[in-house]
């Protein structure tokens, strides 16, 4: 029995990802991390900025996300996202500019928590990639 | 009748408006494919967006709390309409046909004495519509610097018109654009997008049981502002393509009628050039016959 699904990644612009062989997708979802394996139930849950993690036949991924949804469905796993970066081929600047910015966001004085929750998690991530 | 280096002139006028109109046809024919491209490739994910929503608010347990933005305010008072056009002309009906969709709906709006609130996005829609309607416009947007339609000026508006949302500034928002269809037809479309219509309000038989994670209604409410500025965009997407299909036929349309002009210009130079040598010959051969 193959332990194999598909996933789709796609943003505003256009369908970013899509493939059907993958057996493992970690995603950063609000509450904490999710791994979904197959014939996982049927799951709808929103992303917190994070990491991606696709494992596949074809080999690994990692992905940045900002923000995102998730629906799970029939094997078959949709994640809707405004901004996605792949980890292979980001670039050191590209992350110290959305670091800036959201150090920038965070110094404001009228967010509030949820947003100072999500900041934070964001700079976490990014000083980990870096 | 018009001399003959009149006539000249003319002809080269037309023609070299000819020109011009034909290379913008070729222009808007190649955005038109890049706009149109990208139009599909948005499809996704509002489609996807607009599933994960129904499927979410099929399994909402009680309506009454439900997030404003899906139930709306419970009145009916303040209208706003987006009106979405281009900010370049020289498109055929684009603009007018927008402007007119709306302006239906403003007269409607208005006769039933409710408030009507405008938001423009593009320059054209505001010229055409501030002689009339100049006092219910609130804001007017522009994005004539960014070259392509992106997702972050959709964001813009959608924050705009949540942000008056939530200070109550209105109870309906509607918004309005072309739809493409093809290069010659563009289907002006009127789409409320505050209170959201689930429009296909089909009982879904199969029992979907999803699991959330945080609750329906956090992320109802997390999705919902996420949704508009998707409509928004899709709206931007299906509006760039729209235009760039409208300017392409309407200067396909100019461009033949300057080759009609110029042929019928043609002739009747030819004509009066014509003219001209016989009535010279005529009078050469009655002076030789005077001799």
């Amino acid at each position: 029995m193959s332990e194999e699904y598909s996933v789709e990644i796609v943003n505003p612009e256009k369908s970013f990802l899509s493939k059907n062989d993958v057996t493992e997708v970690v995603v950063p979802a609000f509450e904490g991390e999710i791994g979904i394996l197959k014939d996982h139930i049927s799951i709808i849950s929103f992303l917190k900025p994070g990491i991606i993690k696709i494992f596949s036949k074809s080999g690994n991924e990692r992905f940045y996300v900002n923000d995102g949804i998730i629906e799970f469905k029939d094997n078959n796993l949709s994640i809707l996202t405004s901004l996605i970066l792949n980890l292979k081929d980001i670039d050191k600047e590209k992350i110290s500019d959305i670091q800036k910015s959201a150090e920038k966001e965070l110094s404001k004085s009228d967010i509030n928590d949820q947003e100072k929750y999500l900041l934070d998690q964001k700079l976490e991530v990014l000083k980990s990639i870096n | 009748m018009a001399s003959l280096d009149d006539l000249k002139k003319r002809i080269s006028s037309v023609k070299s408006t000819q020109k011009i109109t034909k290379a913008m046809k070729m222009v808007a024919a190649a955005k038109l494919r890049r706009a149109q491209e990208s139009a599909e490739k948005g499809r996704p994910y509002s489609d996807k967006m607009n599933n994960i929503i129904l499927n979410l608010s099929n399994g909402i347990s009680d309506i009454e709390n439900a997030p404003k933005l899906l139930s709306g305010t419970g009145e009916d008072k303040v209208h706003l309409c987006v009106v979405m056009t281009s900010d370049r002309g020289l498109c055929g009906g684009f603009n007018t046909n927008i402007i007119k969709k709306a302006k239906q709906y403003f007269q409607k709006v208005l006769d039933e004495g409710k408030t009507l609130k405008i938001i423009t996005v593009g320059t054209k829609g505001y010229d055409q519509l501030k002689r009339l309607y100049g006092d219910n416009i609130i804001e007017r947007i522009s994005f004539k610097d960014s070259k392509n339609v992106n997702y972050f000026d959709a964001d813009k508006v959608g924050k705009i018109v949540i942000e008056k949302f939530e200070k109550k500034e209105f109870d309906v928002c509607a918004i309005f654009y072309n739809q493409f269809k093809n290069v010659i037809t563009q289907i002006p479309q009127e789409q409320q997008i505050i209170p959201l219509k689930t429009s296909e309000k089909e009982e879904n038989s199969s029992e979907d049981n999803y699991e959330f994670e945080p609750e329906e209604d956090e992320i109802l409410s997390n999705l919902l502002p996420k949704n508009i500025s998707t409509q928004i965009f899709k709206a931007m997407l299906e509006n760039s393509a729209s235009e760039q299909g409208s300017r392409m036929s309407a200067m396909d349309n100019a461009t033949r009628n300057a080759g009609e002009m110029v042929d019928k210009l043609t002739i009747e130079y030819n004509r009066s050039r014509q003219a001209a040598i016989t009535k010279e010959l005529i009078e050469i051969i009655s002076g030789a016959e005077s001799l």
